[in-house]
């Protein structure tokens, strides 16, 4: 079966003085229907990838190699105005920080409208009731109140919920989710977790889950990609990868995720031989491709 | 925004008001030049200006003076114009509707020329439509209304006659008003040549007015217009799919109002200051034209009850201006 | 010091250095540098145009109605337009600083008190105030003057407050209070040298912003009396006849306009080249 998003060897430099490499010849499928679990530390590049398929990498950075292809078409090099129609309807976006990701000055529902209407051409009725029926598929209680409140009215968690039901909105073939649980409570996370398996359960919806947290990954993801300095260090199947981890790094980030039923335990970091030993192998490489 | 905070920001208001009609009606009592000498004839006796005093009650001490004022002015009455021999009151009101009108024109004129300057900025960014507007804004920032007065009159009425410089209508045409808005009346009632013909005399006054207005809201909103695309909101937009267009229009220009709002707010209060001179150079009939005159003439109790009016003016746009904000802003408007 | 210097190469300051230069010249040198009495009148040559014609009446920028040379008017012009934007900026200076140095030093009920009438006094209409001002006072460039004192000390005092403020919570003034400095010997010899730069931008500004105020005024007939001719009463007599002799007033707008322009390139260009060399 053809991967849904196929990024090949992709190369992102950012333009600055000196200039800086992103991302080095990263490489990662989605297959459709399928959930892939990108982790690394902060700073790994694994946002940096998901903002090249979105088309809203900063204006500096500049793709110099590799192709990221989503469902047979090449999207690398889109201007914005030919992106914008996959974006919202095929490859949809659940943003980090609920807090600040909802428009303040607007309702909710001309929020959740504002996509069915521009892509799917609802008219106004057809997508009021989608977008009643979209809040009451991500739990929200309330829903027809929720529809006319404005985002500061409601909680961290049922922002995030919204921001479920506008990805879902559509029916996108890709959901690409970066860090939706991190801004959040504990107990919110595990809910939200939920209602994501749920959702893609039903829809069949491939997801790219962005996240730092190991632990997220292995309740969620069929397949899992682990970065750090803009590389991917490694690939796999994520029960593969959590019985027997491949790399070094994969193994030191699990040895440094802190268990519950040994709370007694030291916390253990990453080596700093190890982060050192990486940063060594990614100057090689930007010798080498240089 | 409740009735409530309308009410006691009136309250407020009324200290600087006090204060305001104290000042003047000290200050204006310290004139060389007497009003009353300046009414009679040559031959008139020391007794005549005695009497004509009398009559107005400028024989009384100072503070008497103020607290007859006050008095008349709760009750609604202004005094009587030296000058113009006619009820303060009366003159003021058949006056003010031409200055309402000029101002919210020039307001409309400043807002829609800023909204266009700032979007067109911050769409064509680091392209040469930005720098012409920065130009621009800069040169028209330093050059205060009353110069755009005369440059206006001096290019667009002399050199280039295009435009009327005086008046508020011309005077052949056959326009029989019920109420001084001329404006909102000729709309009404469909009358178009009149409507044009009232436009066109207001356009040169009202730019003048406007430019420098428009300048500052254009800095102002074009930095908000920035700020707001950097927010988390615009990065969600972009990827549900808006045009380039429709995020600045419908998204940022949006939320850009708020901090603009907050940040020239008091701008638009020194409009109505700016009429003072404006409709004089313009010969435009409104309260500003009467203010100069009265002062020419040190008409007191016309200065006092045109600076009464202004300052009250001034309150209620301020007023205005904080209502608009709170409609802006759902957070402010809920509290 | 040597930031002024050296902000010299900024193109905006450049300019507006050459424009108060220019101001300066004119004043000084008014009777060297016109050929003609600016209240000389020739009734026999009144409203020429603008032109450079041989011999004895060579007007280069005309005559207005009473045949009185506009060039010579307008350098003499400079003289009340620099004394009026000097004296008024310095002493709008010296009044909005000193409160404002005090507001931002001492803080608490003095500094309230302060703010509060800063607040009151920018609540009135100020264009009204100068004028009342004016006919209160009587004509004449001091009424100009105290008018533009009166209303715009508190651009002064706004600013220089927020700066004491910032510049108080550095460490040299902690220093200079735990010497035992008093008070006042700090706010002068240890907090004003760091406002100083901002003043100077400051001034320039209020210079070019008493220029017009002077035009307006003058413009109304409240200024001083038709012996000296001023840029403001030129433009007023260019007026009345505008449809004849539209350079009557064109040319003293011009002066005004390159004046303003000029004082506010040099405060703008003065403030951005002197803020990146302040630490803050």
């Amino acid at each position: 079966m053809s991967a849904l998003l196929d990024i090949r060897d992709l190369d992102l430099w950012l333009e600055a003085r000196p200039p800086r490499r992103l991302l080095r010849r990263v490489s990662l499928q989605v297959a459709p229907g399928q959930i892939v679990g990108l982790v690394g530390e902060s700073g790994a590049g694994k946002t940096m990838v998901s903002r090249v398929v979105l088309g809203i990498a900063p204006a500096n950075a500049r793709v110099t190699h590799g192709s990221v292809v989503f469902d047979g078409r090449e999207i690398t090099h889109l201007a914005h105005a030919q992106r914008r129609h996959l974006l919202g309807r095929e490859i949809a976006f659940i943003p980090q920080n609920p807090m600040t990701a909802l428009n303040p000055v607007e309702r909710i529902e001309p929020q959740i409208t504002d996509v069915l209407r521009m892509h799917l051409n609802l008219d106004r009725s057809a997508a009021s009731a989608r977008a009643l029926a979209l809040l009451r598929e991500v739990h929200l209680r309330e829903p027809e109140k929720i529809l006319r409140q404005y985002p500061h009215e409601l909680s961290g968690g049922m922002r995030q919920r919204v921001l479920i039901a506008i990805a879902f909105a559509c029916k996108p073939k890709l959901v690409i989710a970066d860090e939706p649980t991190t801004a959040l409570d504990v107990t919110v996370q595990k809910q939200i977790l939920q209602l994501i398996r749920e959702l893609q359960r039903n829809s069949g919806t491939a997801i790219l889950f962005i996240t730092h947290d190991l632990g997220v990954v292995a309740k969620l993801c069929g397949h899992v990609v682990v970065m750090h300095g803009g590389r991917v260090l490694e690939s796999a199947p994520a029960s593969r990868l959590f019985a027997s981890p491949a790399h070094a790094y994969t193994r030191a980030l699990f040895a440094a995720t802190p268990r519950f039923d040994r709370p007694g335990d030291a916390l253990k970091p990453i080596p700093a031989a190890l982060t050192q030993q990486l940063f060594e192998e990614a100057r090689a490489l930007d010798a080498r491709d240089a | 925004m409740s009735i409530n905070y309308l009410l006691k920001r009136l309250l407020w208001a009324l200290p600087t008001l006090v204060g305001v009609a104290v000042v003047v009606f000290v200050l204006v009592r310290v004139v060389p030049g007497d009003p009353i000498a300046m009414m009679l004839p040559p031959g008139a006796t020391a007794d005549d200006v005695g009497r004509l005093r009398a009559l107005y009650g400028l024989d009384a001490p100072i503070a008497k003076q103020f607290v007859v004022w006050m008095g008349d002015v709760l009750r609604g009455n202004f005094g009587t114009s030296i000058s113009l021999r006619d009820g303060v009151g009366s003159l003021v009101l058949s006056r003010l509707p031409a200055t309402l009108e000029l101002v919210l024109v020039a307001v409309a004129a400043a807002c829609a020329l800023a909204a266009v300057a700032a979007v067109g900025a911050v769409f064509f960014r680091g392209r040469w439509p930005e720098l012409v507007v920065d130009g621009v804004t800069g040169l028209v920032l330093a050059i205060p209304d009353f110069l755009w007065g005369l440059l206006f009159i001096l290019v667009l009425g002399v050199l280039l006659p295009w435009l009327p410089i005086s008046g508020r209508i011309d005077p052949t045409l056959d326009f029989d008003p019920a109420t001084g808005f001329y404006l909102a009346e000729t709309l009404v009632r469909l009358q178009w040549t009149t409507f044009i013909d009232l436009l066109r005399h207001m356009l040169l006054p009202a730019l003048a007015l406007a430019l420098p207005l428009a300048a500052a809201l254009t800095r102002v909103l074009k930095g908000s217009l920035i700020d707001a695309m950097n927010q988390d909101y615009v990065t969600l937009v972009r990827v549900k799919g808006y045009s380039k267009a429709r995020i600045l229009w419908r998204v940022a220009l949006r939320n850009a109002l708020i901090p603009t709002v907050t940040l020239t707010g008091v701008q638009f209060s020194f409009l109505i200051g700016g009429t003072v001179l404006i409709e004089y150079l313009f010969s435009y009939p409104g309260i500003g034209n009467l203010a100069i005159a009265a002062v020419n003439q040190r008409d007191l109790p016309l200065i006092q009850g045109l600076v009464l009016t202004f300052a009250v003016l001034f309150i209620l746009t301020n007023l205005v201006v904080d209502m608009a904000y709170s409609i802006l802003d759902p957070k402010v408007r809920q509290a | 010091m040597n930031a002024v210097v050296s902000s010299l190469r900024h193109p905006r300051v450049a300019f507006g250095a050459l424009v108060l230069l220019a101001l300066v010249v004119a004043a000084a040198g008014a009777p060297w540098l016109s050929a003609h009495d600016p209240l000389e009148q020739d009734l026999l040559n009144s409203f020429q145009s603008p032109g450079v014609a041989g011999g004895d009446h060579v007007h280069p920028l005309g005559t207005d109605s009473l045949g009185r040379d506009i060039l010579a008017r307008l350098i003499y012009g400079a003289r009340p337009a620099l004394i009026v934007a000097f004296v008024a900026a310095l002493f709008a200076g010296l009044l909005g600083t000193a409160l404002g140095l005090v507001a931002g030093y001492f803080g608490g009920r003095l500094d309230a008190a302060i703010s509060r009438l800063v607040d009151i006094w920018m609540s009135f209409p100020s264009v009204l105030l100068c004028i009342v001002l004016a006919a209160v006072l009587g004509a004449g460039l001091h009424t100009v003057v105290i008018a533009i004192i009166v209303i715009d000390w508190t651009r002064f005092c706004r600013v220089v407050r927020a700066e004491t403020m910032v510049q108080k919570s550095h460490d040299y003034v902690a220093s200079a209070v735990t010497i035992g400095l008093a008070p006042g010997r700090i706010l002068v010899s240890e907090i004003l040298p760091n406002v100083a730069p901002l003043l100077l931008t400051l001034f320039t500004l209020e210079m070019g912003i008493a220029i017009v105020v002077e035009a307006i005024l003058s413009f109304v007939g409240l200024s001083v009396s038709s012996g000296v001719p001023t840029w403001g009463g030129l433009i007023q007599e260019g007026r009345l006849y505008v449809n004849q002799a539209w350079w009557l007033m064109a040319a003293p707008m011009a002066c005004i306009i390159v004046a303003v322009l000029g004082l506010n390139a040099l405060g703008d260009g003065l403030r951005d080249a002197i803020d990146p060399v302040q630490s803050r």
